[in-house]
């Protein structure tokens, strides 16, 4: 297998002992193929044990490792070695609070997903004992897209205008909001446009699309807002 | 330390700690819920689930057939009261994640649809493309959202039970980003923290999979059953080992050899049945213990493929169609793209069985109940005994939702009536629990590197524990676990910070691992026979006079655990011969 040296250079910052945030070299050895992450776990388990960081399911679906890349916001598990030369310039995610390293704090991210109502609010509710509600493949279609969002929270980091105007909902929590209007089983699109509908939601909006250009692997969040 | 009163605490936020969470929820708005968790919900393990979830729906599917093919795929090892329970119950838990909005493929006529899975007679897995266990863990943490009753704690890394009076009363917690520890005073505990497959180096499981509460609950007195049954998925890719699911070949796609053998057929899986024409329990569509033990097989005589990542066999999806694996396999694509710069429409990807799933797990019965009083445990970290010694593809994902709600009914019935906790004898253990981690802290005298002892706990288990055992092997194996749990409470925190310690999580994880292992290889010692996933080429035949019984393994501190043994419980399906050779023949 082909492997390279590779720089890494990694924003550390730990509240307990440090006033500011400052930039850590390592090199390590690493195969081509491998992704950032299986770098970082390198550096960690090899060099410095006290580098932190999350992550989980090395396949880009668990949502765990986003982290800022080279200025870019992206997924350490699905960024590949092979495209970038150099120095790799490893931030926490821009937009949220560090908790340590590249550990940031999503409580903000939690509690706006939360308050689009993201669960179906039945039409008719029916007991289970008759059945599933039927929906053919054309009417799961219209929502399936906007269900695939993982979480990862690249699209807030993105997204410039939740960097100034932190109360705009974002697109992740606008994209779910969307998913369950869209859902032929839901009745409860006016109970969420109380949130959706107003200066805090889509009405923020810019539309410039660097929330669907940080998630294209995933879901769509910019073409709810642009409807 | 600060005390959290609840009423009922969970451990674990995945599928099965979040059905359980609802269940509770909707059954007594007024309980108080705390659910605790090392990650955010949909962190969990369960999001990395593919294929889908098996239950009887359509008019040509029965419940005999289910439970047939459940009881023969775990090679009689299930207990079939409990698999009589899931079968039933299967249904009804799928039907109400419909309704909840998961996003379930569909027939034409707007019915749920279901595709062929390994070891099933009839098509009966119901998917949402290739991440089944994706939808299936964001419908059930949305749908949590509307309960204010369910309190989350986020990133809270559980440590220890809180035992008094023989019963089970809270647990211990960290607060992951202060480092501050909490107790959580509860009537019952459900623990429902996922497997530990991290202990094997190649492994479809995520990093969090280190057995945690598989560990809590045995270091509390309560057994592991059949740790030493660990299922090995077919089809990993081979670099990453992430899971290519078995729809790949549910849905058409072949198993060949360096000379292009369907070699399948050679291991009792046989006649060839004809390409992109799937039959059901047969061929490509066998369970996956014999479908992994194959390529063993094949390893030995030679007939694998070198490549860059090891020997491999072929994986062959070209004949779906790049239209078909686009609509029923997205993420497969994708995943070999990126990781192996393979595309499945142009060429065969390269695979190899991977460590994926633990049969085994804190012993559980039909009611979700472990032997401890209030202690309750559901999902992989349990062990129900539903899934045998080897489990079908897609009983899992309904398994923590059947069971999920289980421990939660179960729980309420426990919590009626309880005489009032002695909060000072809670308080003292919870003291226990500050001075342990104090002393990680405080440890001088560290001569061990963590990544060191974790290496060799994943080399000896893949060499000593893996596909096919033998006497030898085990009892290496077991003698260097041993050694490695003595060598452990040498290895060295370098970072002494309180503030999202991940080299102090990590240690914690690696004492979790090692506590199961152990679990695992001396189980398997003492089973000398062989059964679903667990292979002995030193008594290559079931034996169902010595050993048709669950291996119960009780903490003994730092000895090994004391083995004791479980009548299987037996319905209505005597043990018989698992035959995977199709009607065609």
């Amino acid at each position: 297998m082909k492997e390279r040296l590779v720089q890494l250079e990694v924003l550390r910052y730990n509240p307990d002992t440090d006033t500011e945030a400052r930039f850590q070299r390592y090199e390590v050895t690493c195969a081509e193929e491998w992704v950032v992450l299986d770098a970082l776990n390198k550096v960690k388990a090899d060099i410095d044990p006290t580098l932190n960081y999350r992550w989980s399911c090395h396949m880009a679906v668990c949502g765990s490792c986003g982290m800022m890349i080279n200025g870019e916001p992206k997924l350490s598990c699905h960024t590949f070695l092979r495209d970038y030369e150099g120095v790799i310039r490893v931030e926490p995610l821009v937009h949220f609070p560090v908790e340590r390293d590249l550990v940031t704090a999503p409580d903000d991210f939690m509690e706006k997903l939360k308050r689009v109502k993201p669960y179906i609010i039945p039409k008719e509710k029916k007991p289970i004992s008759e059945g599933e509600y039927k929906q053919t493949p054309a009417q799961l279609m219209k929502f399936r897209q906007y269900s695939m969002c993982i979480n990862c929270m690249l699209c807030y980091a993105a997204c410039p205008e939740y960097g100034l105007t932190p109360h705009f909902i974002g697109p992740a929590a606008l994209t779910l909001a969307h998913r369950y209007n869209q859902d032929s089983r839901d009745g409860g699109r006016k109970e969420r446009q109380e949130v959706v509908a107003t200066h805090e939601g889509v009405w923020e909006c810019t539309f410039v699309g660097a929330c669907s250009e940080s998630a294209r692997r995933t879901s769509t969040p910019r073409a709810p807002c642009s409807r | 330390m600060e005390t959290i009163s609840t009423d009922v605490a969970i451990i674990g936020a995945g599928g099965a700690g979040l059905r359980a969470a609802i269940a509770l929820a909707e059954t007594d708005p007024k309980l108080r819920i705390a659910l605790i968790s090392k990650v955010y919900p949909m962190r969990s393990h369960t999001c990395s689930a593919e294929g889908g979830a098996a239950g009887v729906i359509k008019p040509d599917d029965s419940f005999d057939l289910h439970f047939d093919d459940t009881a023969g795929g775990g090679d009689w090892l299930s207990d079939q009261d409990c698999v009589e329970y899931f079968i039933h119950e299967a249904p009804k838990e799928l039907l109400q994640l419909e309704h909840w909005g998961c996003p379930w493929n569909r027939e034409a006529d707007g019915s749920v649809a279901v595709r062929p899975f390994g070891g099933m007679k009839k098509k009966r897995t119901w998917f949402a493309a290739d991440k089944s266990g994706f939808h299936i863990l964001h419908t059930l943490f949305q749908t949590s959202l509307q309960f204010p009753s369910i309190t989350r704690y986020d990133e809270f890394f559980g440590l220890d039970l809180l035992i008094d009076e023989g019963r089970c009363q809270g647990v211990t917690a960290m607060e992951m980003r202060s480092g501050e520890l909490r107790q959580f005073h509860a009537k019952a505990v459900i623990i429902a923290g996922g497997g530990g497959g991290r202990m094997f180096p190649f492994s479809t499981n995520g990093a969090i999979k280190t057995g945690d509460g598989m560990a809590m609950a045995y270091r509390a007195g309560a057994p592991l059953k059949d740790m030493e049954f660990v299922q090995y998925h077919p089809t990993g890719l081979p670099n990453t080992g992430s899971l290519l699911t078995e729809a790949c070949r549910g849905e058409g796609g072949i198993l060949v050899n360096k000379n292009g053998r369907r070699y399948l057929q050679d291991y009792g899986m046989g006649p060839e049945t004809p390409v992109g024409k799937p039959q059901l329990k047969t061929m490509e569509l066998g369970p996956r213990d014999r479908v992994s033990q194959a390529y063993w097989h094949e390893l030995q005589k030679g007939n694998t493929v070198s490549t860059q990542w090891g020997e491999c066999v072929l994986l062959d999806m070209r004949h779906l169609g790049e239209k078909y694996i686009d609509e029923r396999l997205p993420l497969v694509r994708e995943l070999c793209a990126s990781y192996l710069q393979v595309d499945i429409v142009k060429d065969p990807v390269p695979i190899r069985p991977v460590v994926h799933y633990m049969m085994g797990g804190i012993s559980t019965n039909t009611k979700a109940a472990t032997p401890i009083p209030g202690l309750f445990a559901a999902g992989e970290c349990a062990c129900v005994s539903l899934n045998g010694a080897n489990r079908l593809g897609s009983n899992s994902l309904v398994e923590l939702l059947v069971f999920g709600r289980r421990a939660a009914l179960s729980a309420i019935e426990h919590i009626q009536g309880l005489p009032a906790a002695n909060t000072k004898a809670l308080n003292a253990r919870a003291v226990e629990t500050q001075k342990r981690i104090d002393g990680l802290y405080a440890r001088t005298n560290g001569t061990e590197s963590m990544s060191g002892v974790r290496k060799e706990m994943m080399d000896t288990m893949e060499k000593n524990a893996g596909i096919y055992r033998t006497e030898e092997g085990l009892q290496e194996g077991v003698k260097i676990i041993h050694d490695l749990r003595q060598r452990y409470d040498k290895v060295i925190l370098t970072d002494k910070s309180k503030v999202f310690n991940t080299d102090l999580f990590q240690m914690l994880e690696l004492g979790s691992m090692l506590d199961c292992a152990e679990a695992v290889t001396v189980g398997a010692l003492a089973r000398k026979e062989s059964r679903g996933a667990h292979q002995r080429l030193d008594y290559a035949e079931r034996d169902d006079n010595k050993f048709l019984r669950h291996t119960m393994a009780y903490f003994k501190g730092l000895e090994p655990p004391r083995i004791d043994y479980l009548d299987v419980v037996i319905t209505k399906s005597p043990p018989g011969v698992r035959d995977y050779s199709g009607d065609h023949k």
